[in-house]
């Protein structure tokens, strides 16, 4: 059970704001998009699985096609030529949307300092959270959605259409 | 009949005389150098001759030496006679500065896209190939990455600085 944000309660009413209510709405019903290219994406079928239950977060609920997902999970080595696809995966996805870099690679390039190879997943698309580790554990990609759980929580509902927000995809040549 | 390095070698000696350049083998391994103008030539021969049948290329591939001025790229041929269970290896060398070669990709199907791996590699020019362009690495790429003269490292890494690494 989620806990009520703060109120006023009382017989009969409980009044609270908007924000409060639709974050925590949002936090609670993530639908992620698995991109998993490599050994991340098997430690997060681990964390999809009974031991770890990324289910008990209100996130089991995997979304395959972009246009119906909220979370961006970015799981393994991402190569050059992969870059402008998964770029287009962003794309496609409607907002609100949240990013999270799950491993050395996708955060970095890891190990992988090469020609090919992106270094880091955020030189093409705005990332939300990173999570450290080659690859990571399940607890630890768990501690990531949660992070993006307090960020969907607290996120204010004009943040999307704020002259920041616009400024970033700019720089990122996203419309 | 048992096709042997000897037998091989006398035959592409008889039949090219002066564009078979050397050859050596390493263990049993036999491994033939010959003139890079009359590669197609030679591998047509290897691939429709009664005896010697090679129907099959297993690899083809790039090197780049480049200490061997006016030799510093080699394109190598691994064929494979299946019947007779019989391998051996074919290199030819061309200068840097004008690295192309007759494709193979009319006597094989399967060296079109090897062909087009070793000019993404290494930019060698397979004349005559029916689509030479860029297989594994991204189409806007402006070098080939395998050349020695080209850092491996991605350029663009930032996390990297030379005082930690004792450069």
């Amino acid at each position: 059970m989620v806990e009520a944000p703060d109120g006023i309660e009382g017989q009969g009413f409980f009044a609270t704001s908007l924000d409060t209510v639709i974050g925590m709405a949002r936090a609670n019903s993530l639908w992620p998009l698995p991109f998993a290219t490599s050994c991340c994406g098997i430690e997060f079928m681990a964390t999809m699985g009974s031991n770890y239950d990324l289910a008990r977060f209100g996130a089991e609920r995997m979304s395959f096609s972009p246009r119906q997902a909220d979370l961006l999970m970015v799981m393994g080595t991402i190569a050059k030529k992969m870059g402008p696809i998964l770029k287009q995966v962003y794309e496609q996805m409607a907002e609100p949307k949240w990013v999270i870099a799950v491993g050395a690679c996708a955060s970095s390039g890891g190990i992988f300092d090469t020609y090919s190879v992106l270094q880091g997943i955020d030189k093409i698309i705005p990332v939300d959270v990173y999570v450290p580790g080659c690859p990571p554990r399940p607890e630890q990609i768990i501690d990531g959605v949660m992070r993006i759980q307090d960020l969907a929580r607290s996120e204010s509902l004009r943040r999307r259409s704020s002259e920041e927000y616009k400024q970033l995809l700019a720089s990122y040549n996203i419309e | 009949m048992a096709l042997n390095n000897e037998f091989l070698l006398e035959k592409l000696q008889a039949q090219f005389g002066a564009a078979i350049l050397g050859s050596e083998q390493v263990s049993d391994y036999l491994n033939v150098e010959i003139d890079a103008a009359k590669n197609a030539e030679i591998l047509r021969f290897l691939r429709s001759d009664a005896e010697l049948n090679f129907m099959y290329l297993t690899d083809l591939c790039g090197v780049h030496m480049p200490d061997q001025t006016n030799r510093e790229l080699g394109v190598v041929y691994h064929l494979h006679n299946l019947e007779e269970n019989y391998r051996f290896r074919l290199k030819a060398w061309l200068p840097i500065l004008d690295p192309s070669i007759e494709t193979a990709s009319d006597i094989w199907a399967g060296a079109n896209w090897m062909e087009r791996e070793t000019f993404d590699f290494y930019g060698v020019i397979f004349k005559n190939h029916p689509n030479l362009k860029r297989i594994l690495n991204v189409d806007h790429m402006e070098f080939f990455p395998l050349r020695k003269e080209f850092p491996l490292e991605d350029t663009t890494r930032e996390d990297k600085d030379d005082r930690f690494f004792g450069r």
